[in-house]
């Protein structure tokens, strides 16, 4: 999942369980029944487990644009750092 | 977000903190609904009335109850727990308490009710202070919820006297 989709997938999950929540209360009040809203609120959890938890392809229409290795090779990392502390290791022995 | 592991518990932390929330909210909901119970006692018959061989005093009544518990029942409530109370006063103690009978009353339907029976449990002074006494009969209700506060409650009939002499 890219940057983009993890904002997305975040703020869905969260106004998907409070709109749950928010229904199954209200529903569970208007029919006097705790039951509805236990029912309800399960529900809600499952679907929005379904909906952001696994790593679904929408969610990764920017992806990140690692470099490619061609162009790695063509920038080699500096050596020098490495010869001036052993040399220093030596004298003091 | 940065994983299928990291997504599931944030998301399962987060709906039991609601699922918490809403609990709260049901049980606050109960201080809105609209209580009327209504009881009367009435002692049919002392059965009898004598000294222990170890000295306490104690009587048997028949009792006839009708409750109407209906009102009590909201959609947050599990059960109520209902019992009857003899309460009197000796020179001892200003306040004594004999559970005479209790019920368990699951459903709204069952709230309504009328039934005559003997004590179910001994009324039994702690001493010999019983003859000629006057005594309230309370009928204290517990009302259980499904999630929240419970609510306790009462209500007194006063006026009721024992006979002056053992039978």
């Amino acid at each position: 999942m890219d940057w983009q989709g993890q904002k997305v997938v975040e703020q869905l999950m969260q106004i998907l369980l409070v709109i749950s929540g928010v229904v199954a209360v209200v529903a569970g009040y208007a029919t006097e029944s705790f039951r509805t809203t236990m029912l309800i609120y399960a529900g809600g959890v499952v679907l929005a487990t379904m909906i952001t938890v696994p790593n679904w392809p929408f969610y990764n229409r920017h992806p990140l644009k690692w470099l490619d290795p061609s162009e790695v090779e063509k920038h080699p990392k500096p050596q020098a750092v490495l010869a001036v502390g052993s040399k220093k290791k030596f004298s003091k022995k | 977000m940065h994983s299928f592991g990291y997504r599931a518990n944030a998301l399962l932390t987060f709906a039991l903190t609601i699922l918490a929330f809403m609990c709260a909210i049901a049980s606050f909901s109960d201080n809105f609904s609209n209580q009327t119970p209504s009881a009367q006692i009435q002692i049919l018959n002392i059965n009898w009335f004598q000294e222990e061989p170890h000295g306490n005093d104690e009587v048997s009544l028949t009792l006839n109850i009708t409750a109407d518990l209906q009102s009590l029942f909201t959609w947050n409530t599990k059960q109520v727990f209902a019992f009857v109370a003899a309460e009197y006063k000796t020179s001892k103690n200003s306040l004594n308490q004999v559970s005479l009978w209790d019920a368990i009353i699951p459903e709204k339907e069952h709230a309504k009710f009328w039934i005559q029976i003997s004590n179910k449990y001994p009324f039994i002074d702690k001493g010999h202070n019983l003859r000629g006494k006057d005594f309230n009969l309370t009928l204290h209700w517990h009302v259980m919820p499904k999630t929240g506060k419970m609510l306790a409650d009462k209500i007194v009939m006063s006026g009721y006297r024992l006979p002056d002499a053992y039978r």
